[in-house]
């Protein structure tokens, strides 16, 4: 059964005039790994807060269609049981700061005190995320005076600690260096290894290409493409929605081009171009 | 002639924090660079002493030849324009023609000449139908539009751009692409910092590695991003297209798809 369903959703923004998304459909199985791409104000995040709930309580507007989690329709429920079964991780991070809080340690301890969770456990359960995304060292500082990657990590700490089922993760790596970036992926595998289900929105797509299952494509207020990373990320169509291909699909793209290969499957990750590519370059080296 | 130039730089906060250890470079006018390294490693902190937004615990700083100690951040600013890496810290005007407008005013032109500048800037930067709006009211990756638009307009012969592909989508990137190449070509000075080495590669030739507080490299891309032992100690890694070169043992400093496609039918 699905997780998460999305039945004909549309929704127009209190102030605006036009709608933002129209029809959307979808459903998500638990443990799936889902990228949502498109271009910028396409409605990335707008969906994010309608999965989440905090559209159209949170931010108003005119909504219809219906959400369901684990079958039941998310406006008879509130927003703090939601909290329990789907984590969000905001795109600004300093957004998601307390600002309550005077240390890192207290800010990711934050919510597992608002729901009582025995002492000991709090600390067994923030040290581990803290040594996860790599941040031990950060404990003791003040969580307004992090840098932008230093935010981003303690924001999604601070979501993974609650250890929800579902996570919607809005640009996490934004402001990361690549290892900083290949950290949130890497931890994002294991969050699915223990079976979460995770809607990322994220423009690397690169990184994307590498380790998400299914991929959605936004654009113009529908979902134009919903299909596995490897068949979104070897169509060049893709590059009309304003989303890039991964270098090694580009690359392959332009070798074809210029009848320089015959390869018929367009690689996504950097494994699958090594594999069609290798034992063609021998003519490279003499 | 020397935009900059470093001579030994350090910096330390107040908290005795060391940010950048002993730096020195030079970075010739109407160069484009591009300052990598991983988060912390003291490439903001370093850009920030080009036009006084830090002042140096110790060592020399020339900017166009001037002992920059001896000039007002303001003066410095005329000359080295900076690109906050967050929007939100350089904003504060109510419209985006007030935000390009705003240090205008501060320089000794008279408004016909502001609104010249601030129109041509808002064009550049892809702002023109924006000129009425609340810079709160555009999204993040807009916001930062407004942001290069303001130091754009103030004609500065520097221009430093803190990691401004942070959230672009693809057309983003190639409005940014554009408006450094517009620079260049004006004679500008383009610094970036960016953790997006595709981007890098496309737009800079010359590259500056920091890691720990020091540069420890300082190379045409095509050295840098082949050597290996340098892009180890950074926590860089090569960008892709460079990855899978290397995997399949093509000739080395292929970094991008042009390269690639060219060696292929060697």
């Amino acid at each position: 059964m699905a997780v998460l369903e999305l039945k004909d959703v549309t929704f127009k923004y209190q102030l605006a005039k036009e709608t933002i998304l129209e029809n959307i459909s979808l459903s998500i199985e638990k443990g799936e790994f889902v990228a949502l791409v498109g271009r910028n104000g396409v409605g990335k995040t707008t969906l994010c807060s309608i999965m989440r709930g905090l559209i159209p309580t949170f931010h108003t507007g005119s909504m219809s269609g219906q959400v369901l989690l684990n079958g039941i329709d998310i406006s008879d429920m509130s927003i703090g049981d939601l909290a329990l079964h789907i984590g969000f991780v905001f795109q600004n991070p300093f957004v998601q700061v307390s600002g309550v809080k005077q240390t890192v340690f207290e800010e990711i301890a934050y919510g597992l005190e608002n729901l009582g969770v025995e002492r000991s456990e709090i600390i067994r359960r923030v040290d581990e995320m803290l040594i996860q995304l790599n941040i031990e060292h950060l404990k003791s500082k003040h969580p307004m005076q992090l840098s932008g990657g230093q935010s981003q990590r303690v924001a999604l700490a601070s979501v993974l600690v609650m250890d929800p089922g579902i996570l919607i993760i809005d640009e996490p790596t934004s402001q990361l260096d690549p290892q900083g970036t290949e950290e949130v992926f890497e931890t994002i595998r294991l969050l699915k290894e223990r079976k979460k289900t995770i809607i990322l929105v994220e423009h690397k797509v690169d990184w994307v290409a590498e380790y998400a299952d299914r991929v959605i494509v936004i654009n113009d207020k529908h979902i134009v493409k919903d299909a596995s990373a490897s068949e979104v990320f070897a169509d060049p169509m893709l590059l009309e929605t304003g989303n890039n291909l991964p270098q090694v699909a580009l690359l392959a793209l332009r070798l074809k081009e210029s009848g320089k290969t015959d390869i018929e499957n367009i690689p996504t990750t950097l494994d699958e171009a090594y594999q069609q590519l290798k034992g063609r370059t021998d003519h490279g080296s003499h | 002639m020397e935009a900059i130039k470093f001579e030994h730089v350090s910096f330390a906060y107040d908290n005795g924090f060391v940010a950048v250890d002993d730096i020195s470079l030079t970075i010739a006018s109407g160069e484009k660079v591009a300052i990598i390294g991983q988060n912390g490693a003291g490439k903001t902190t370093a850009v920030k002493m080009m036009n006084g937004l830090l002042r140096p615990k110790s060592g020399k700083i020339t900017v166009f030849g001037e002992d920059a100690s001896k000039r007002t951040t303001a003066t410095l600013s005329k000359k080295v324009g900076y690109v906050f890496q967050n929007p939100g810290d350089q904003i504060f005007n109510q419209t985006v023609y007030s935000e390009i407008a705003y240090s205008l005013k501060y320089l000794k032109i008279d408004k016909a000449e502001i609104e010249r500048r601030v129109i041509a800037a808002a064009q550049m930067c892809y702002l023109a139908d924006e000129l009425q709006t609340n810079p709160y009211d555009l999204p993040f990756s807009i916001r930062k539009f407004v942001t290069i638009a303001s130091v754009v307009a103030m004609d500065a012969d520097v221009v430093i751009l803190d990691e401004p592909t942070a959230g672009q989508d693809l057309l983003g990137l190639t409005y940014q692409k554009e408006i450094i190449e517009q620079l260049h070509q004006r004679g500008k000075t383009v610094i970036t910092i960016s953790h997006d080495m595709e981007f890098v590669i496309e737009n800079f030739d010359r590259i500056l590695v920091m890691a720990d507080k020091k540069i420890i490299g300082d190379a045409n891309k095509r050295e840098i991003f082949w050597n290996f032992e340098l892009l180890d100690k950074a926590a860089l890694k090569q960008p892709v297209v460079a990855q899978l070169a290397n995997r399949l043992t093509m000739k080395r400093n292929i970094i991008n798809i042009d390269d690639f496609v060219s060696e292929y039918e060697k």
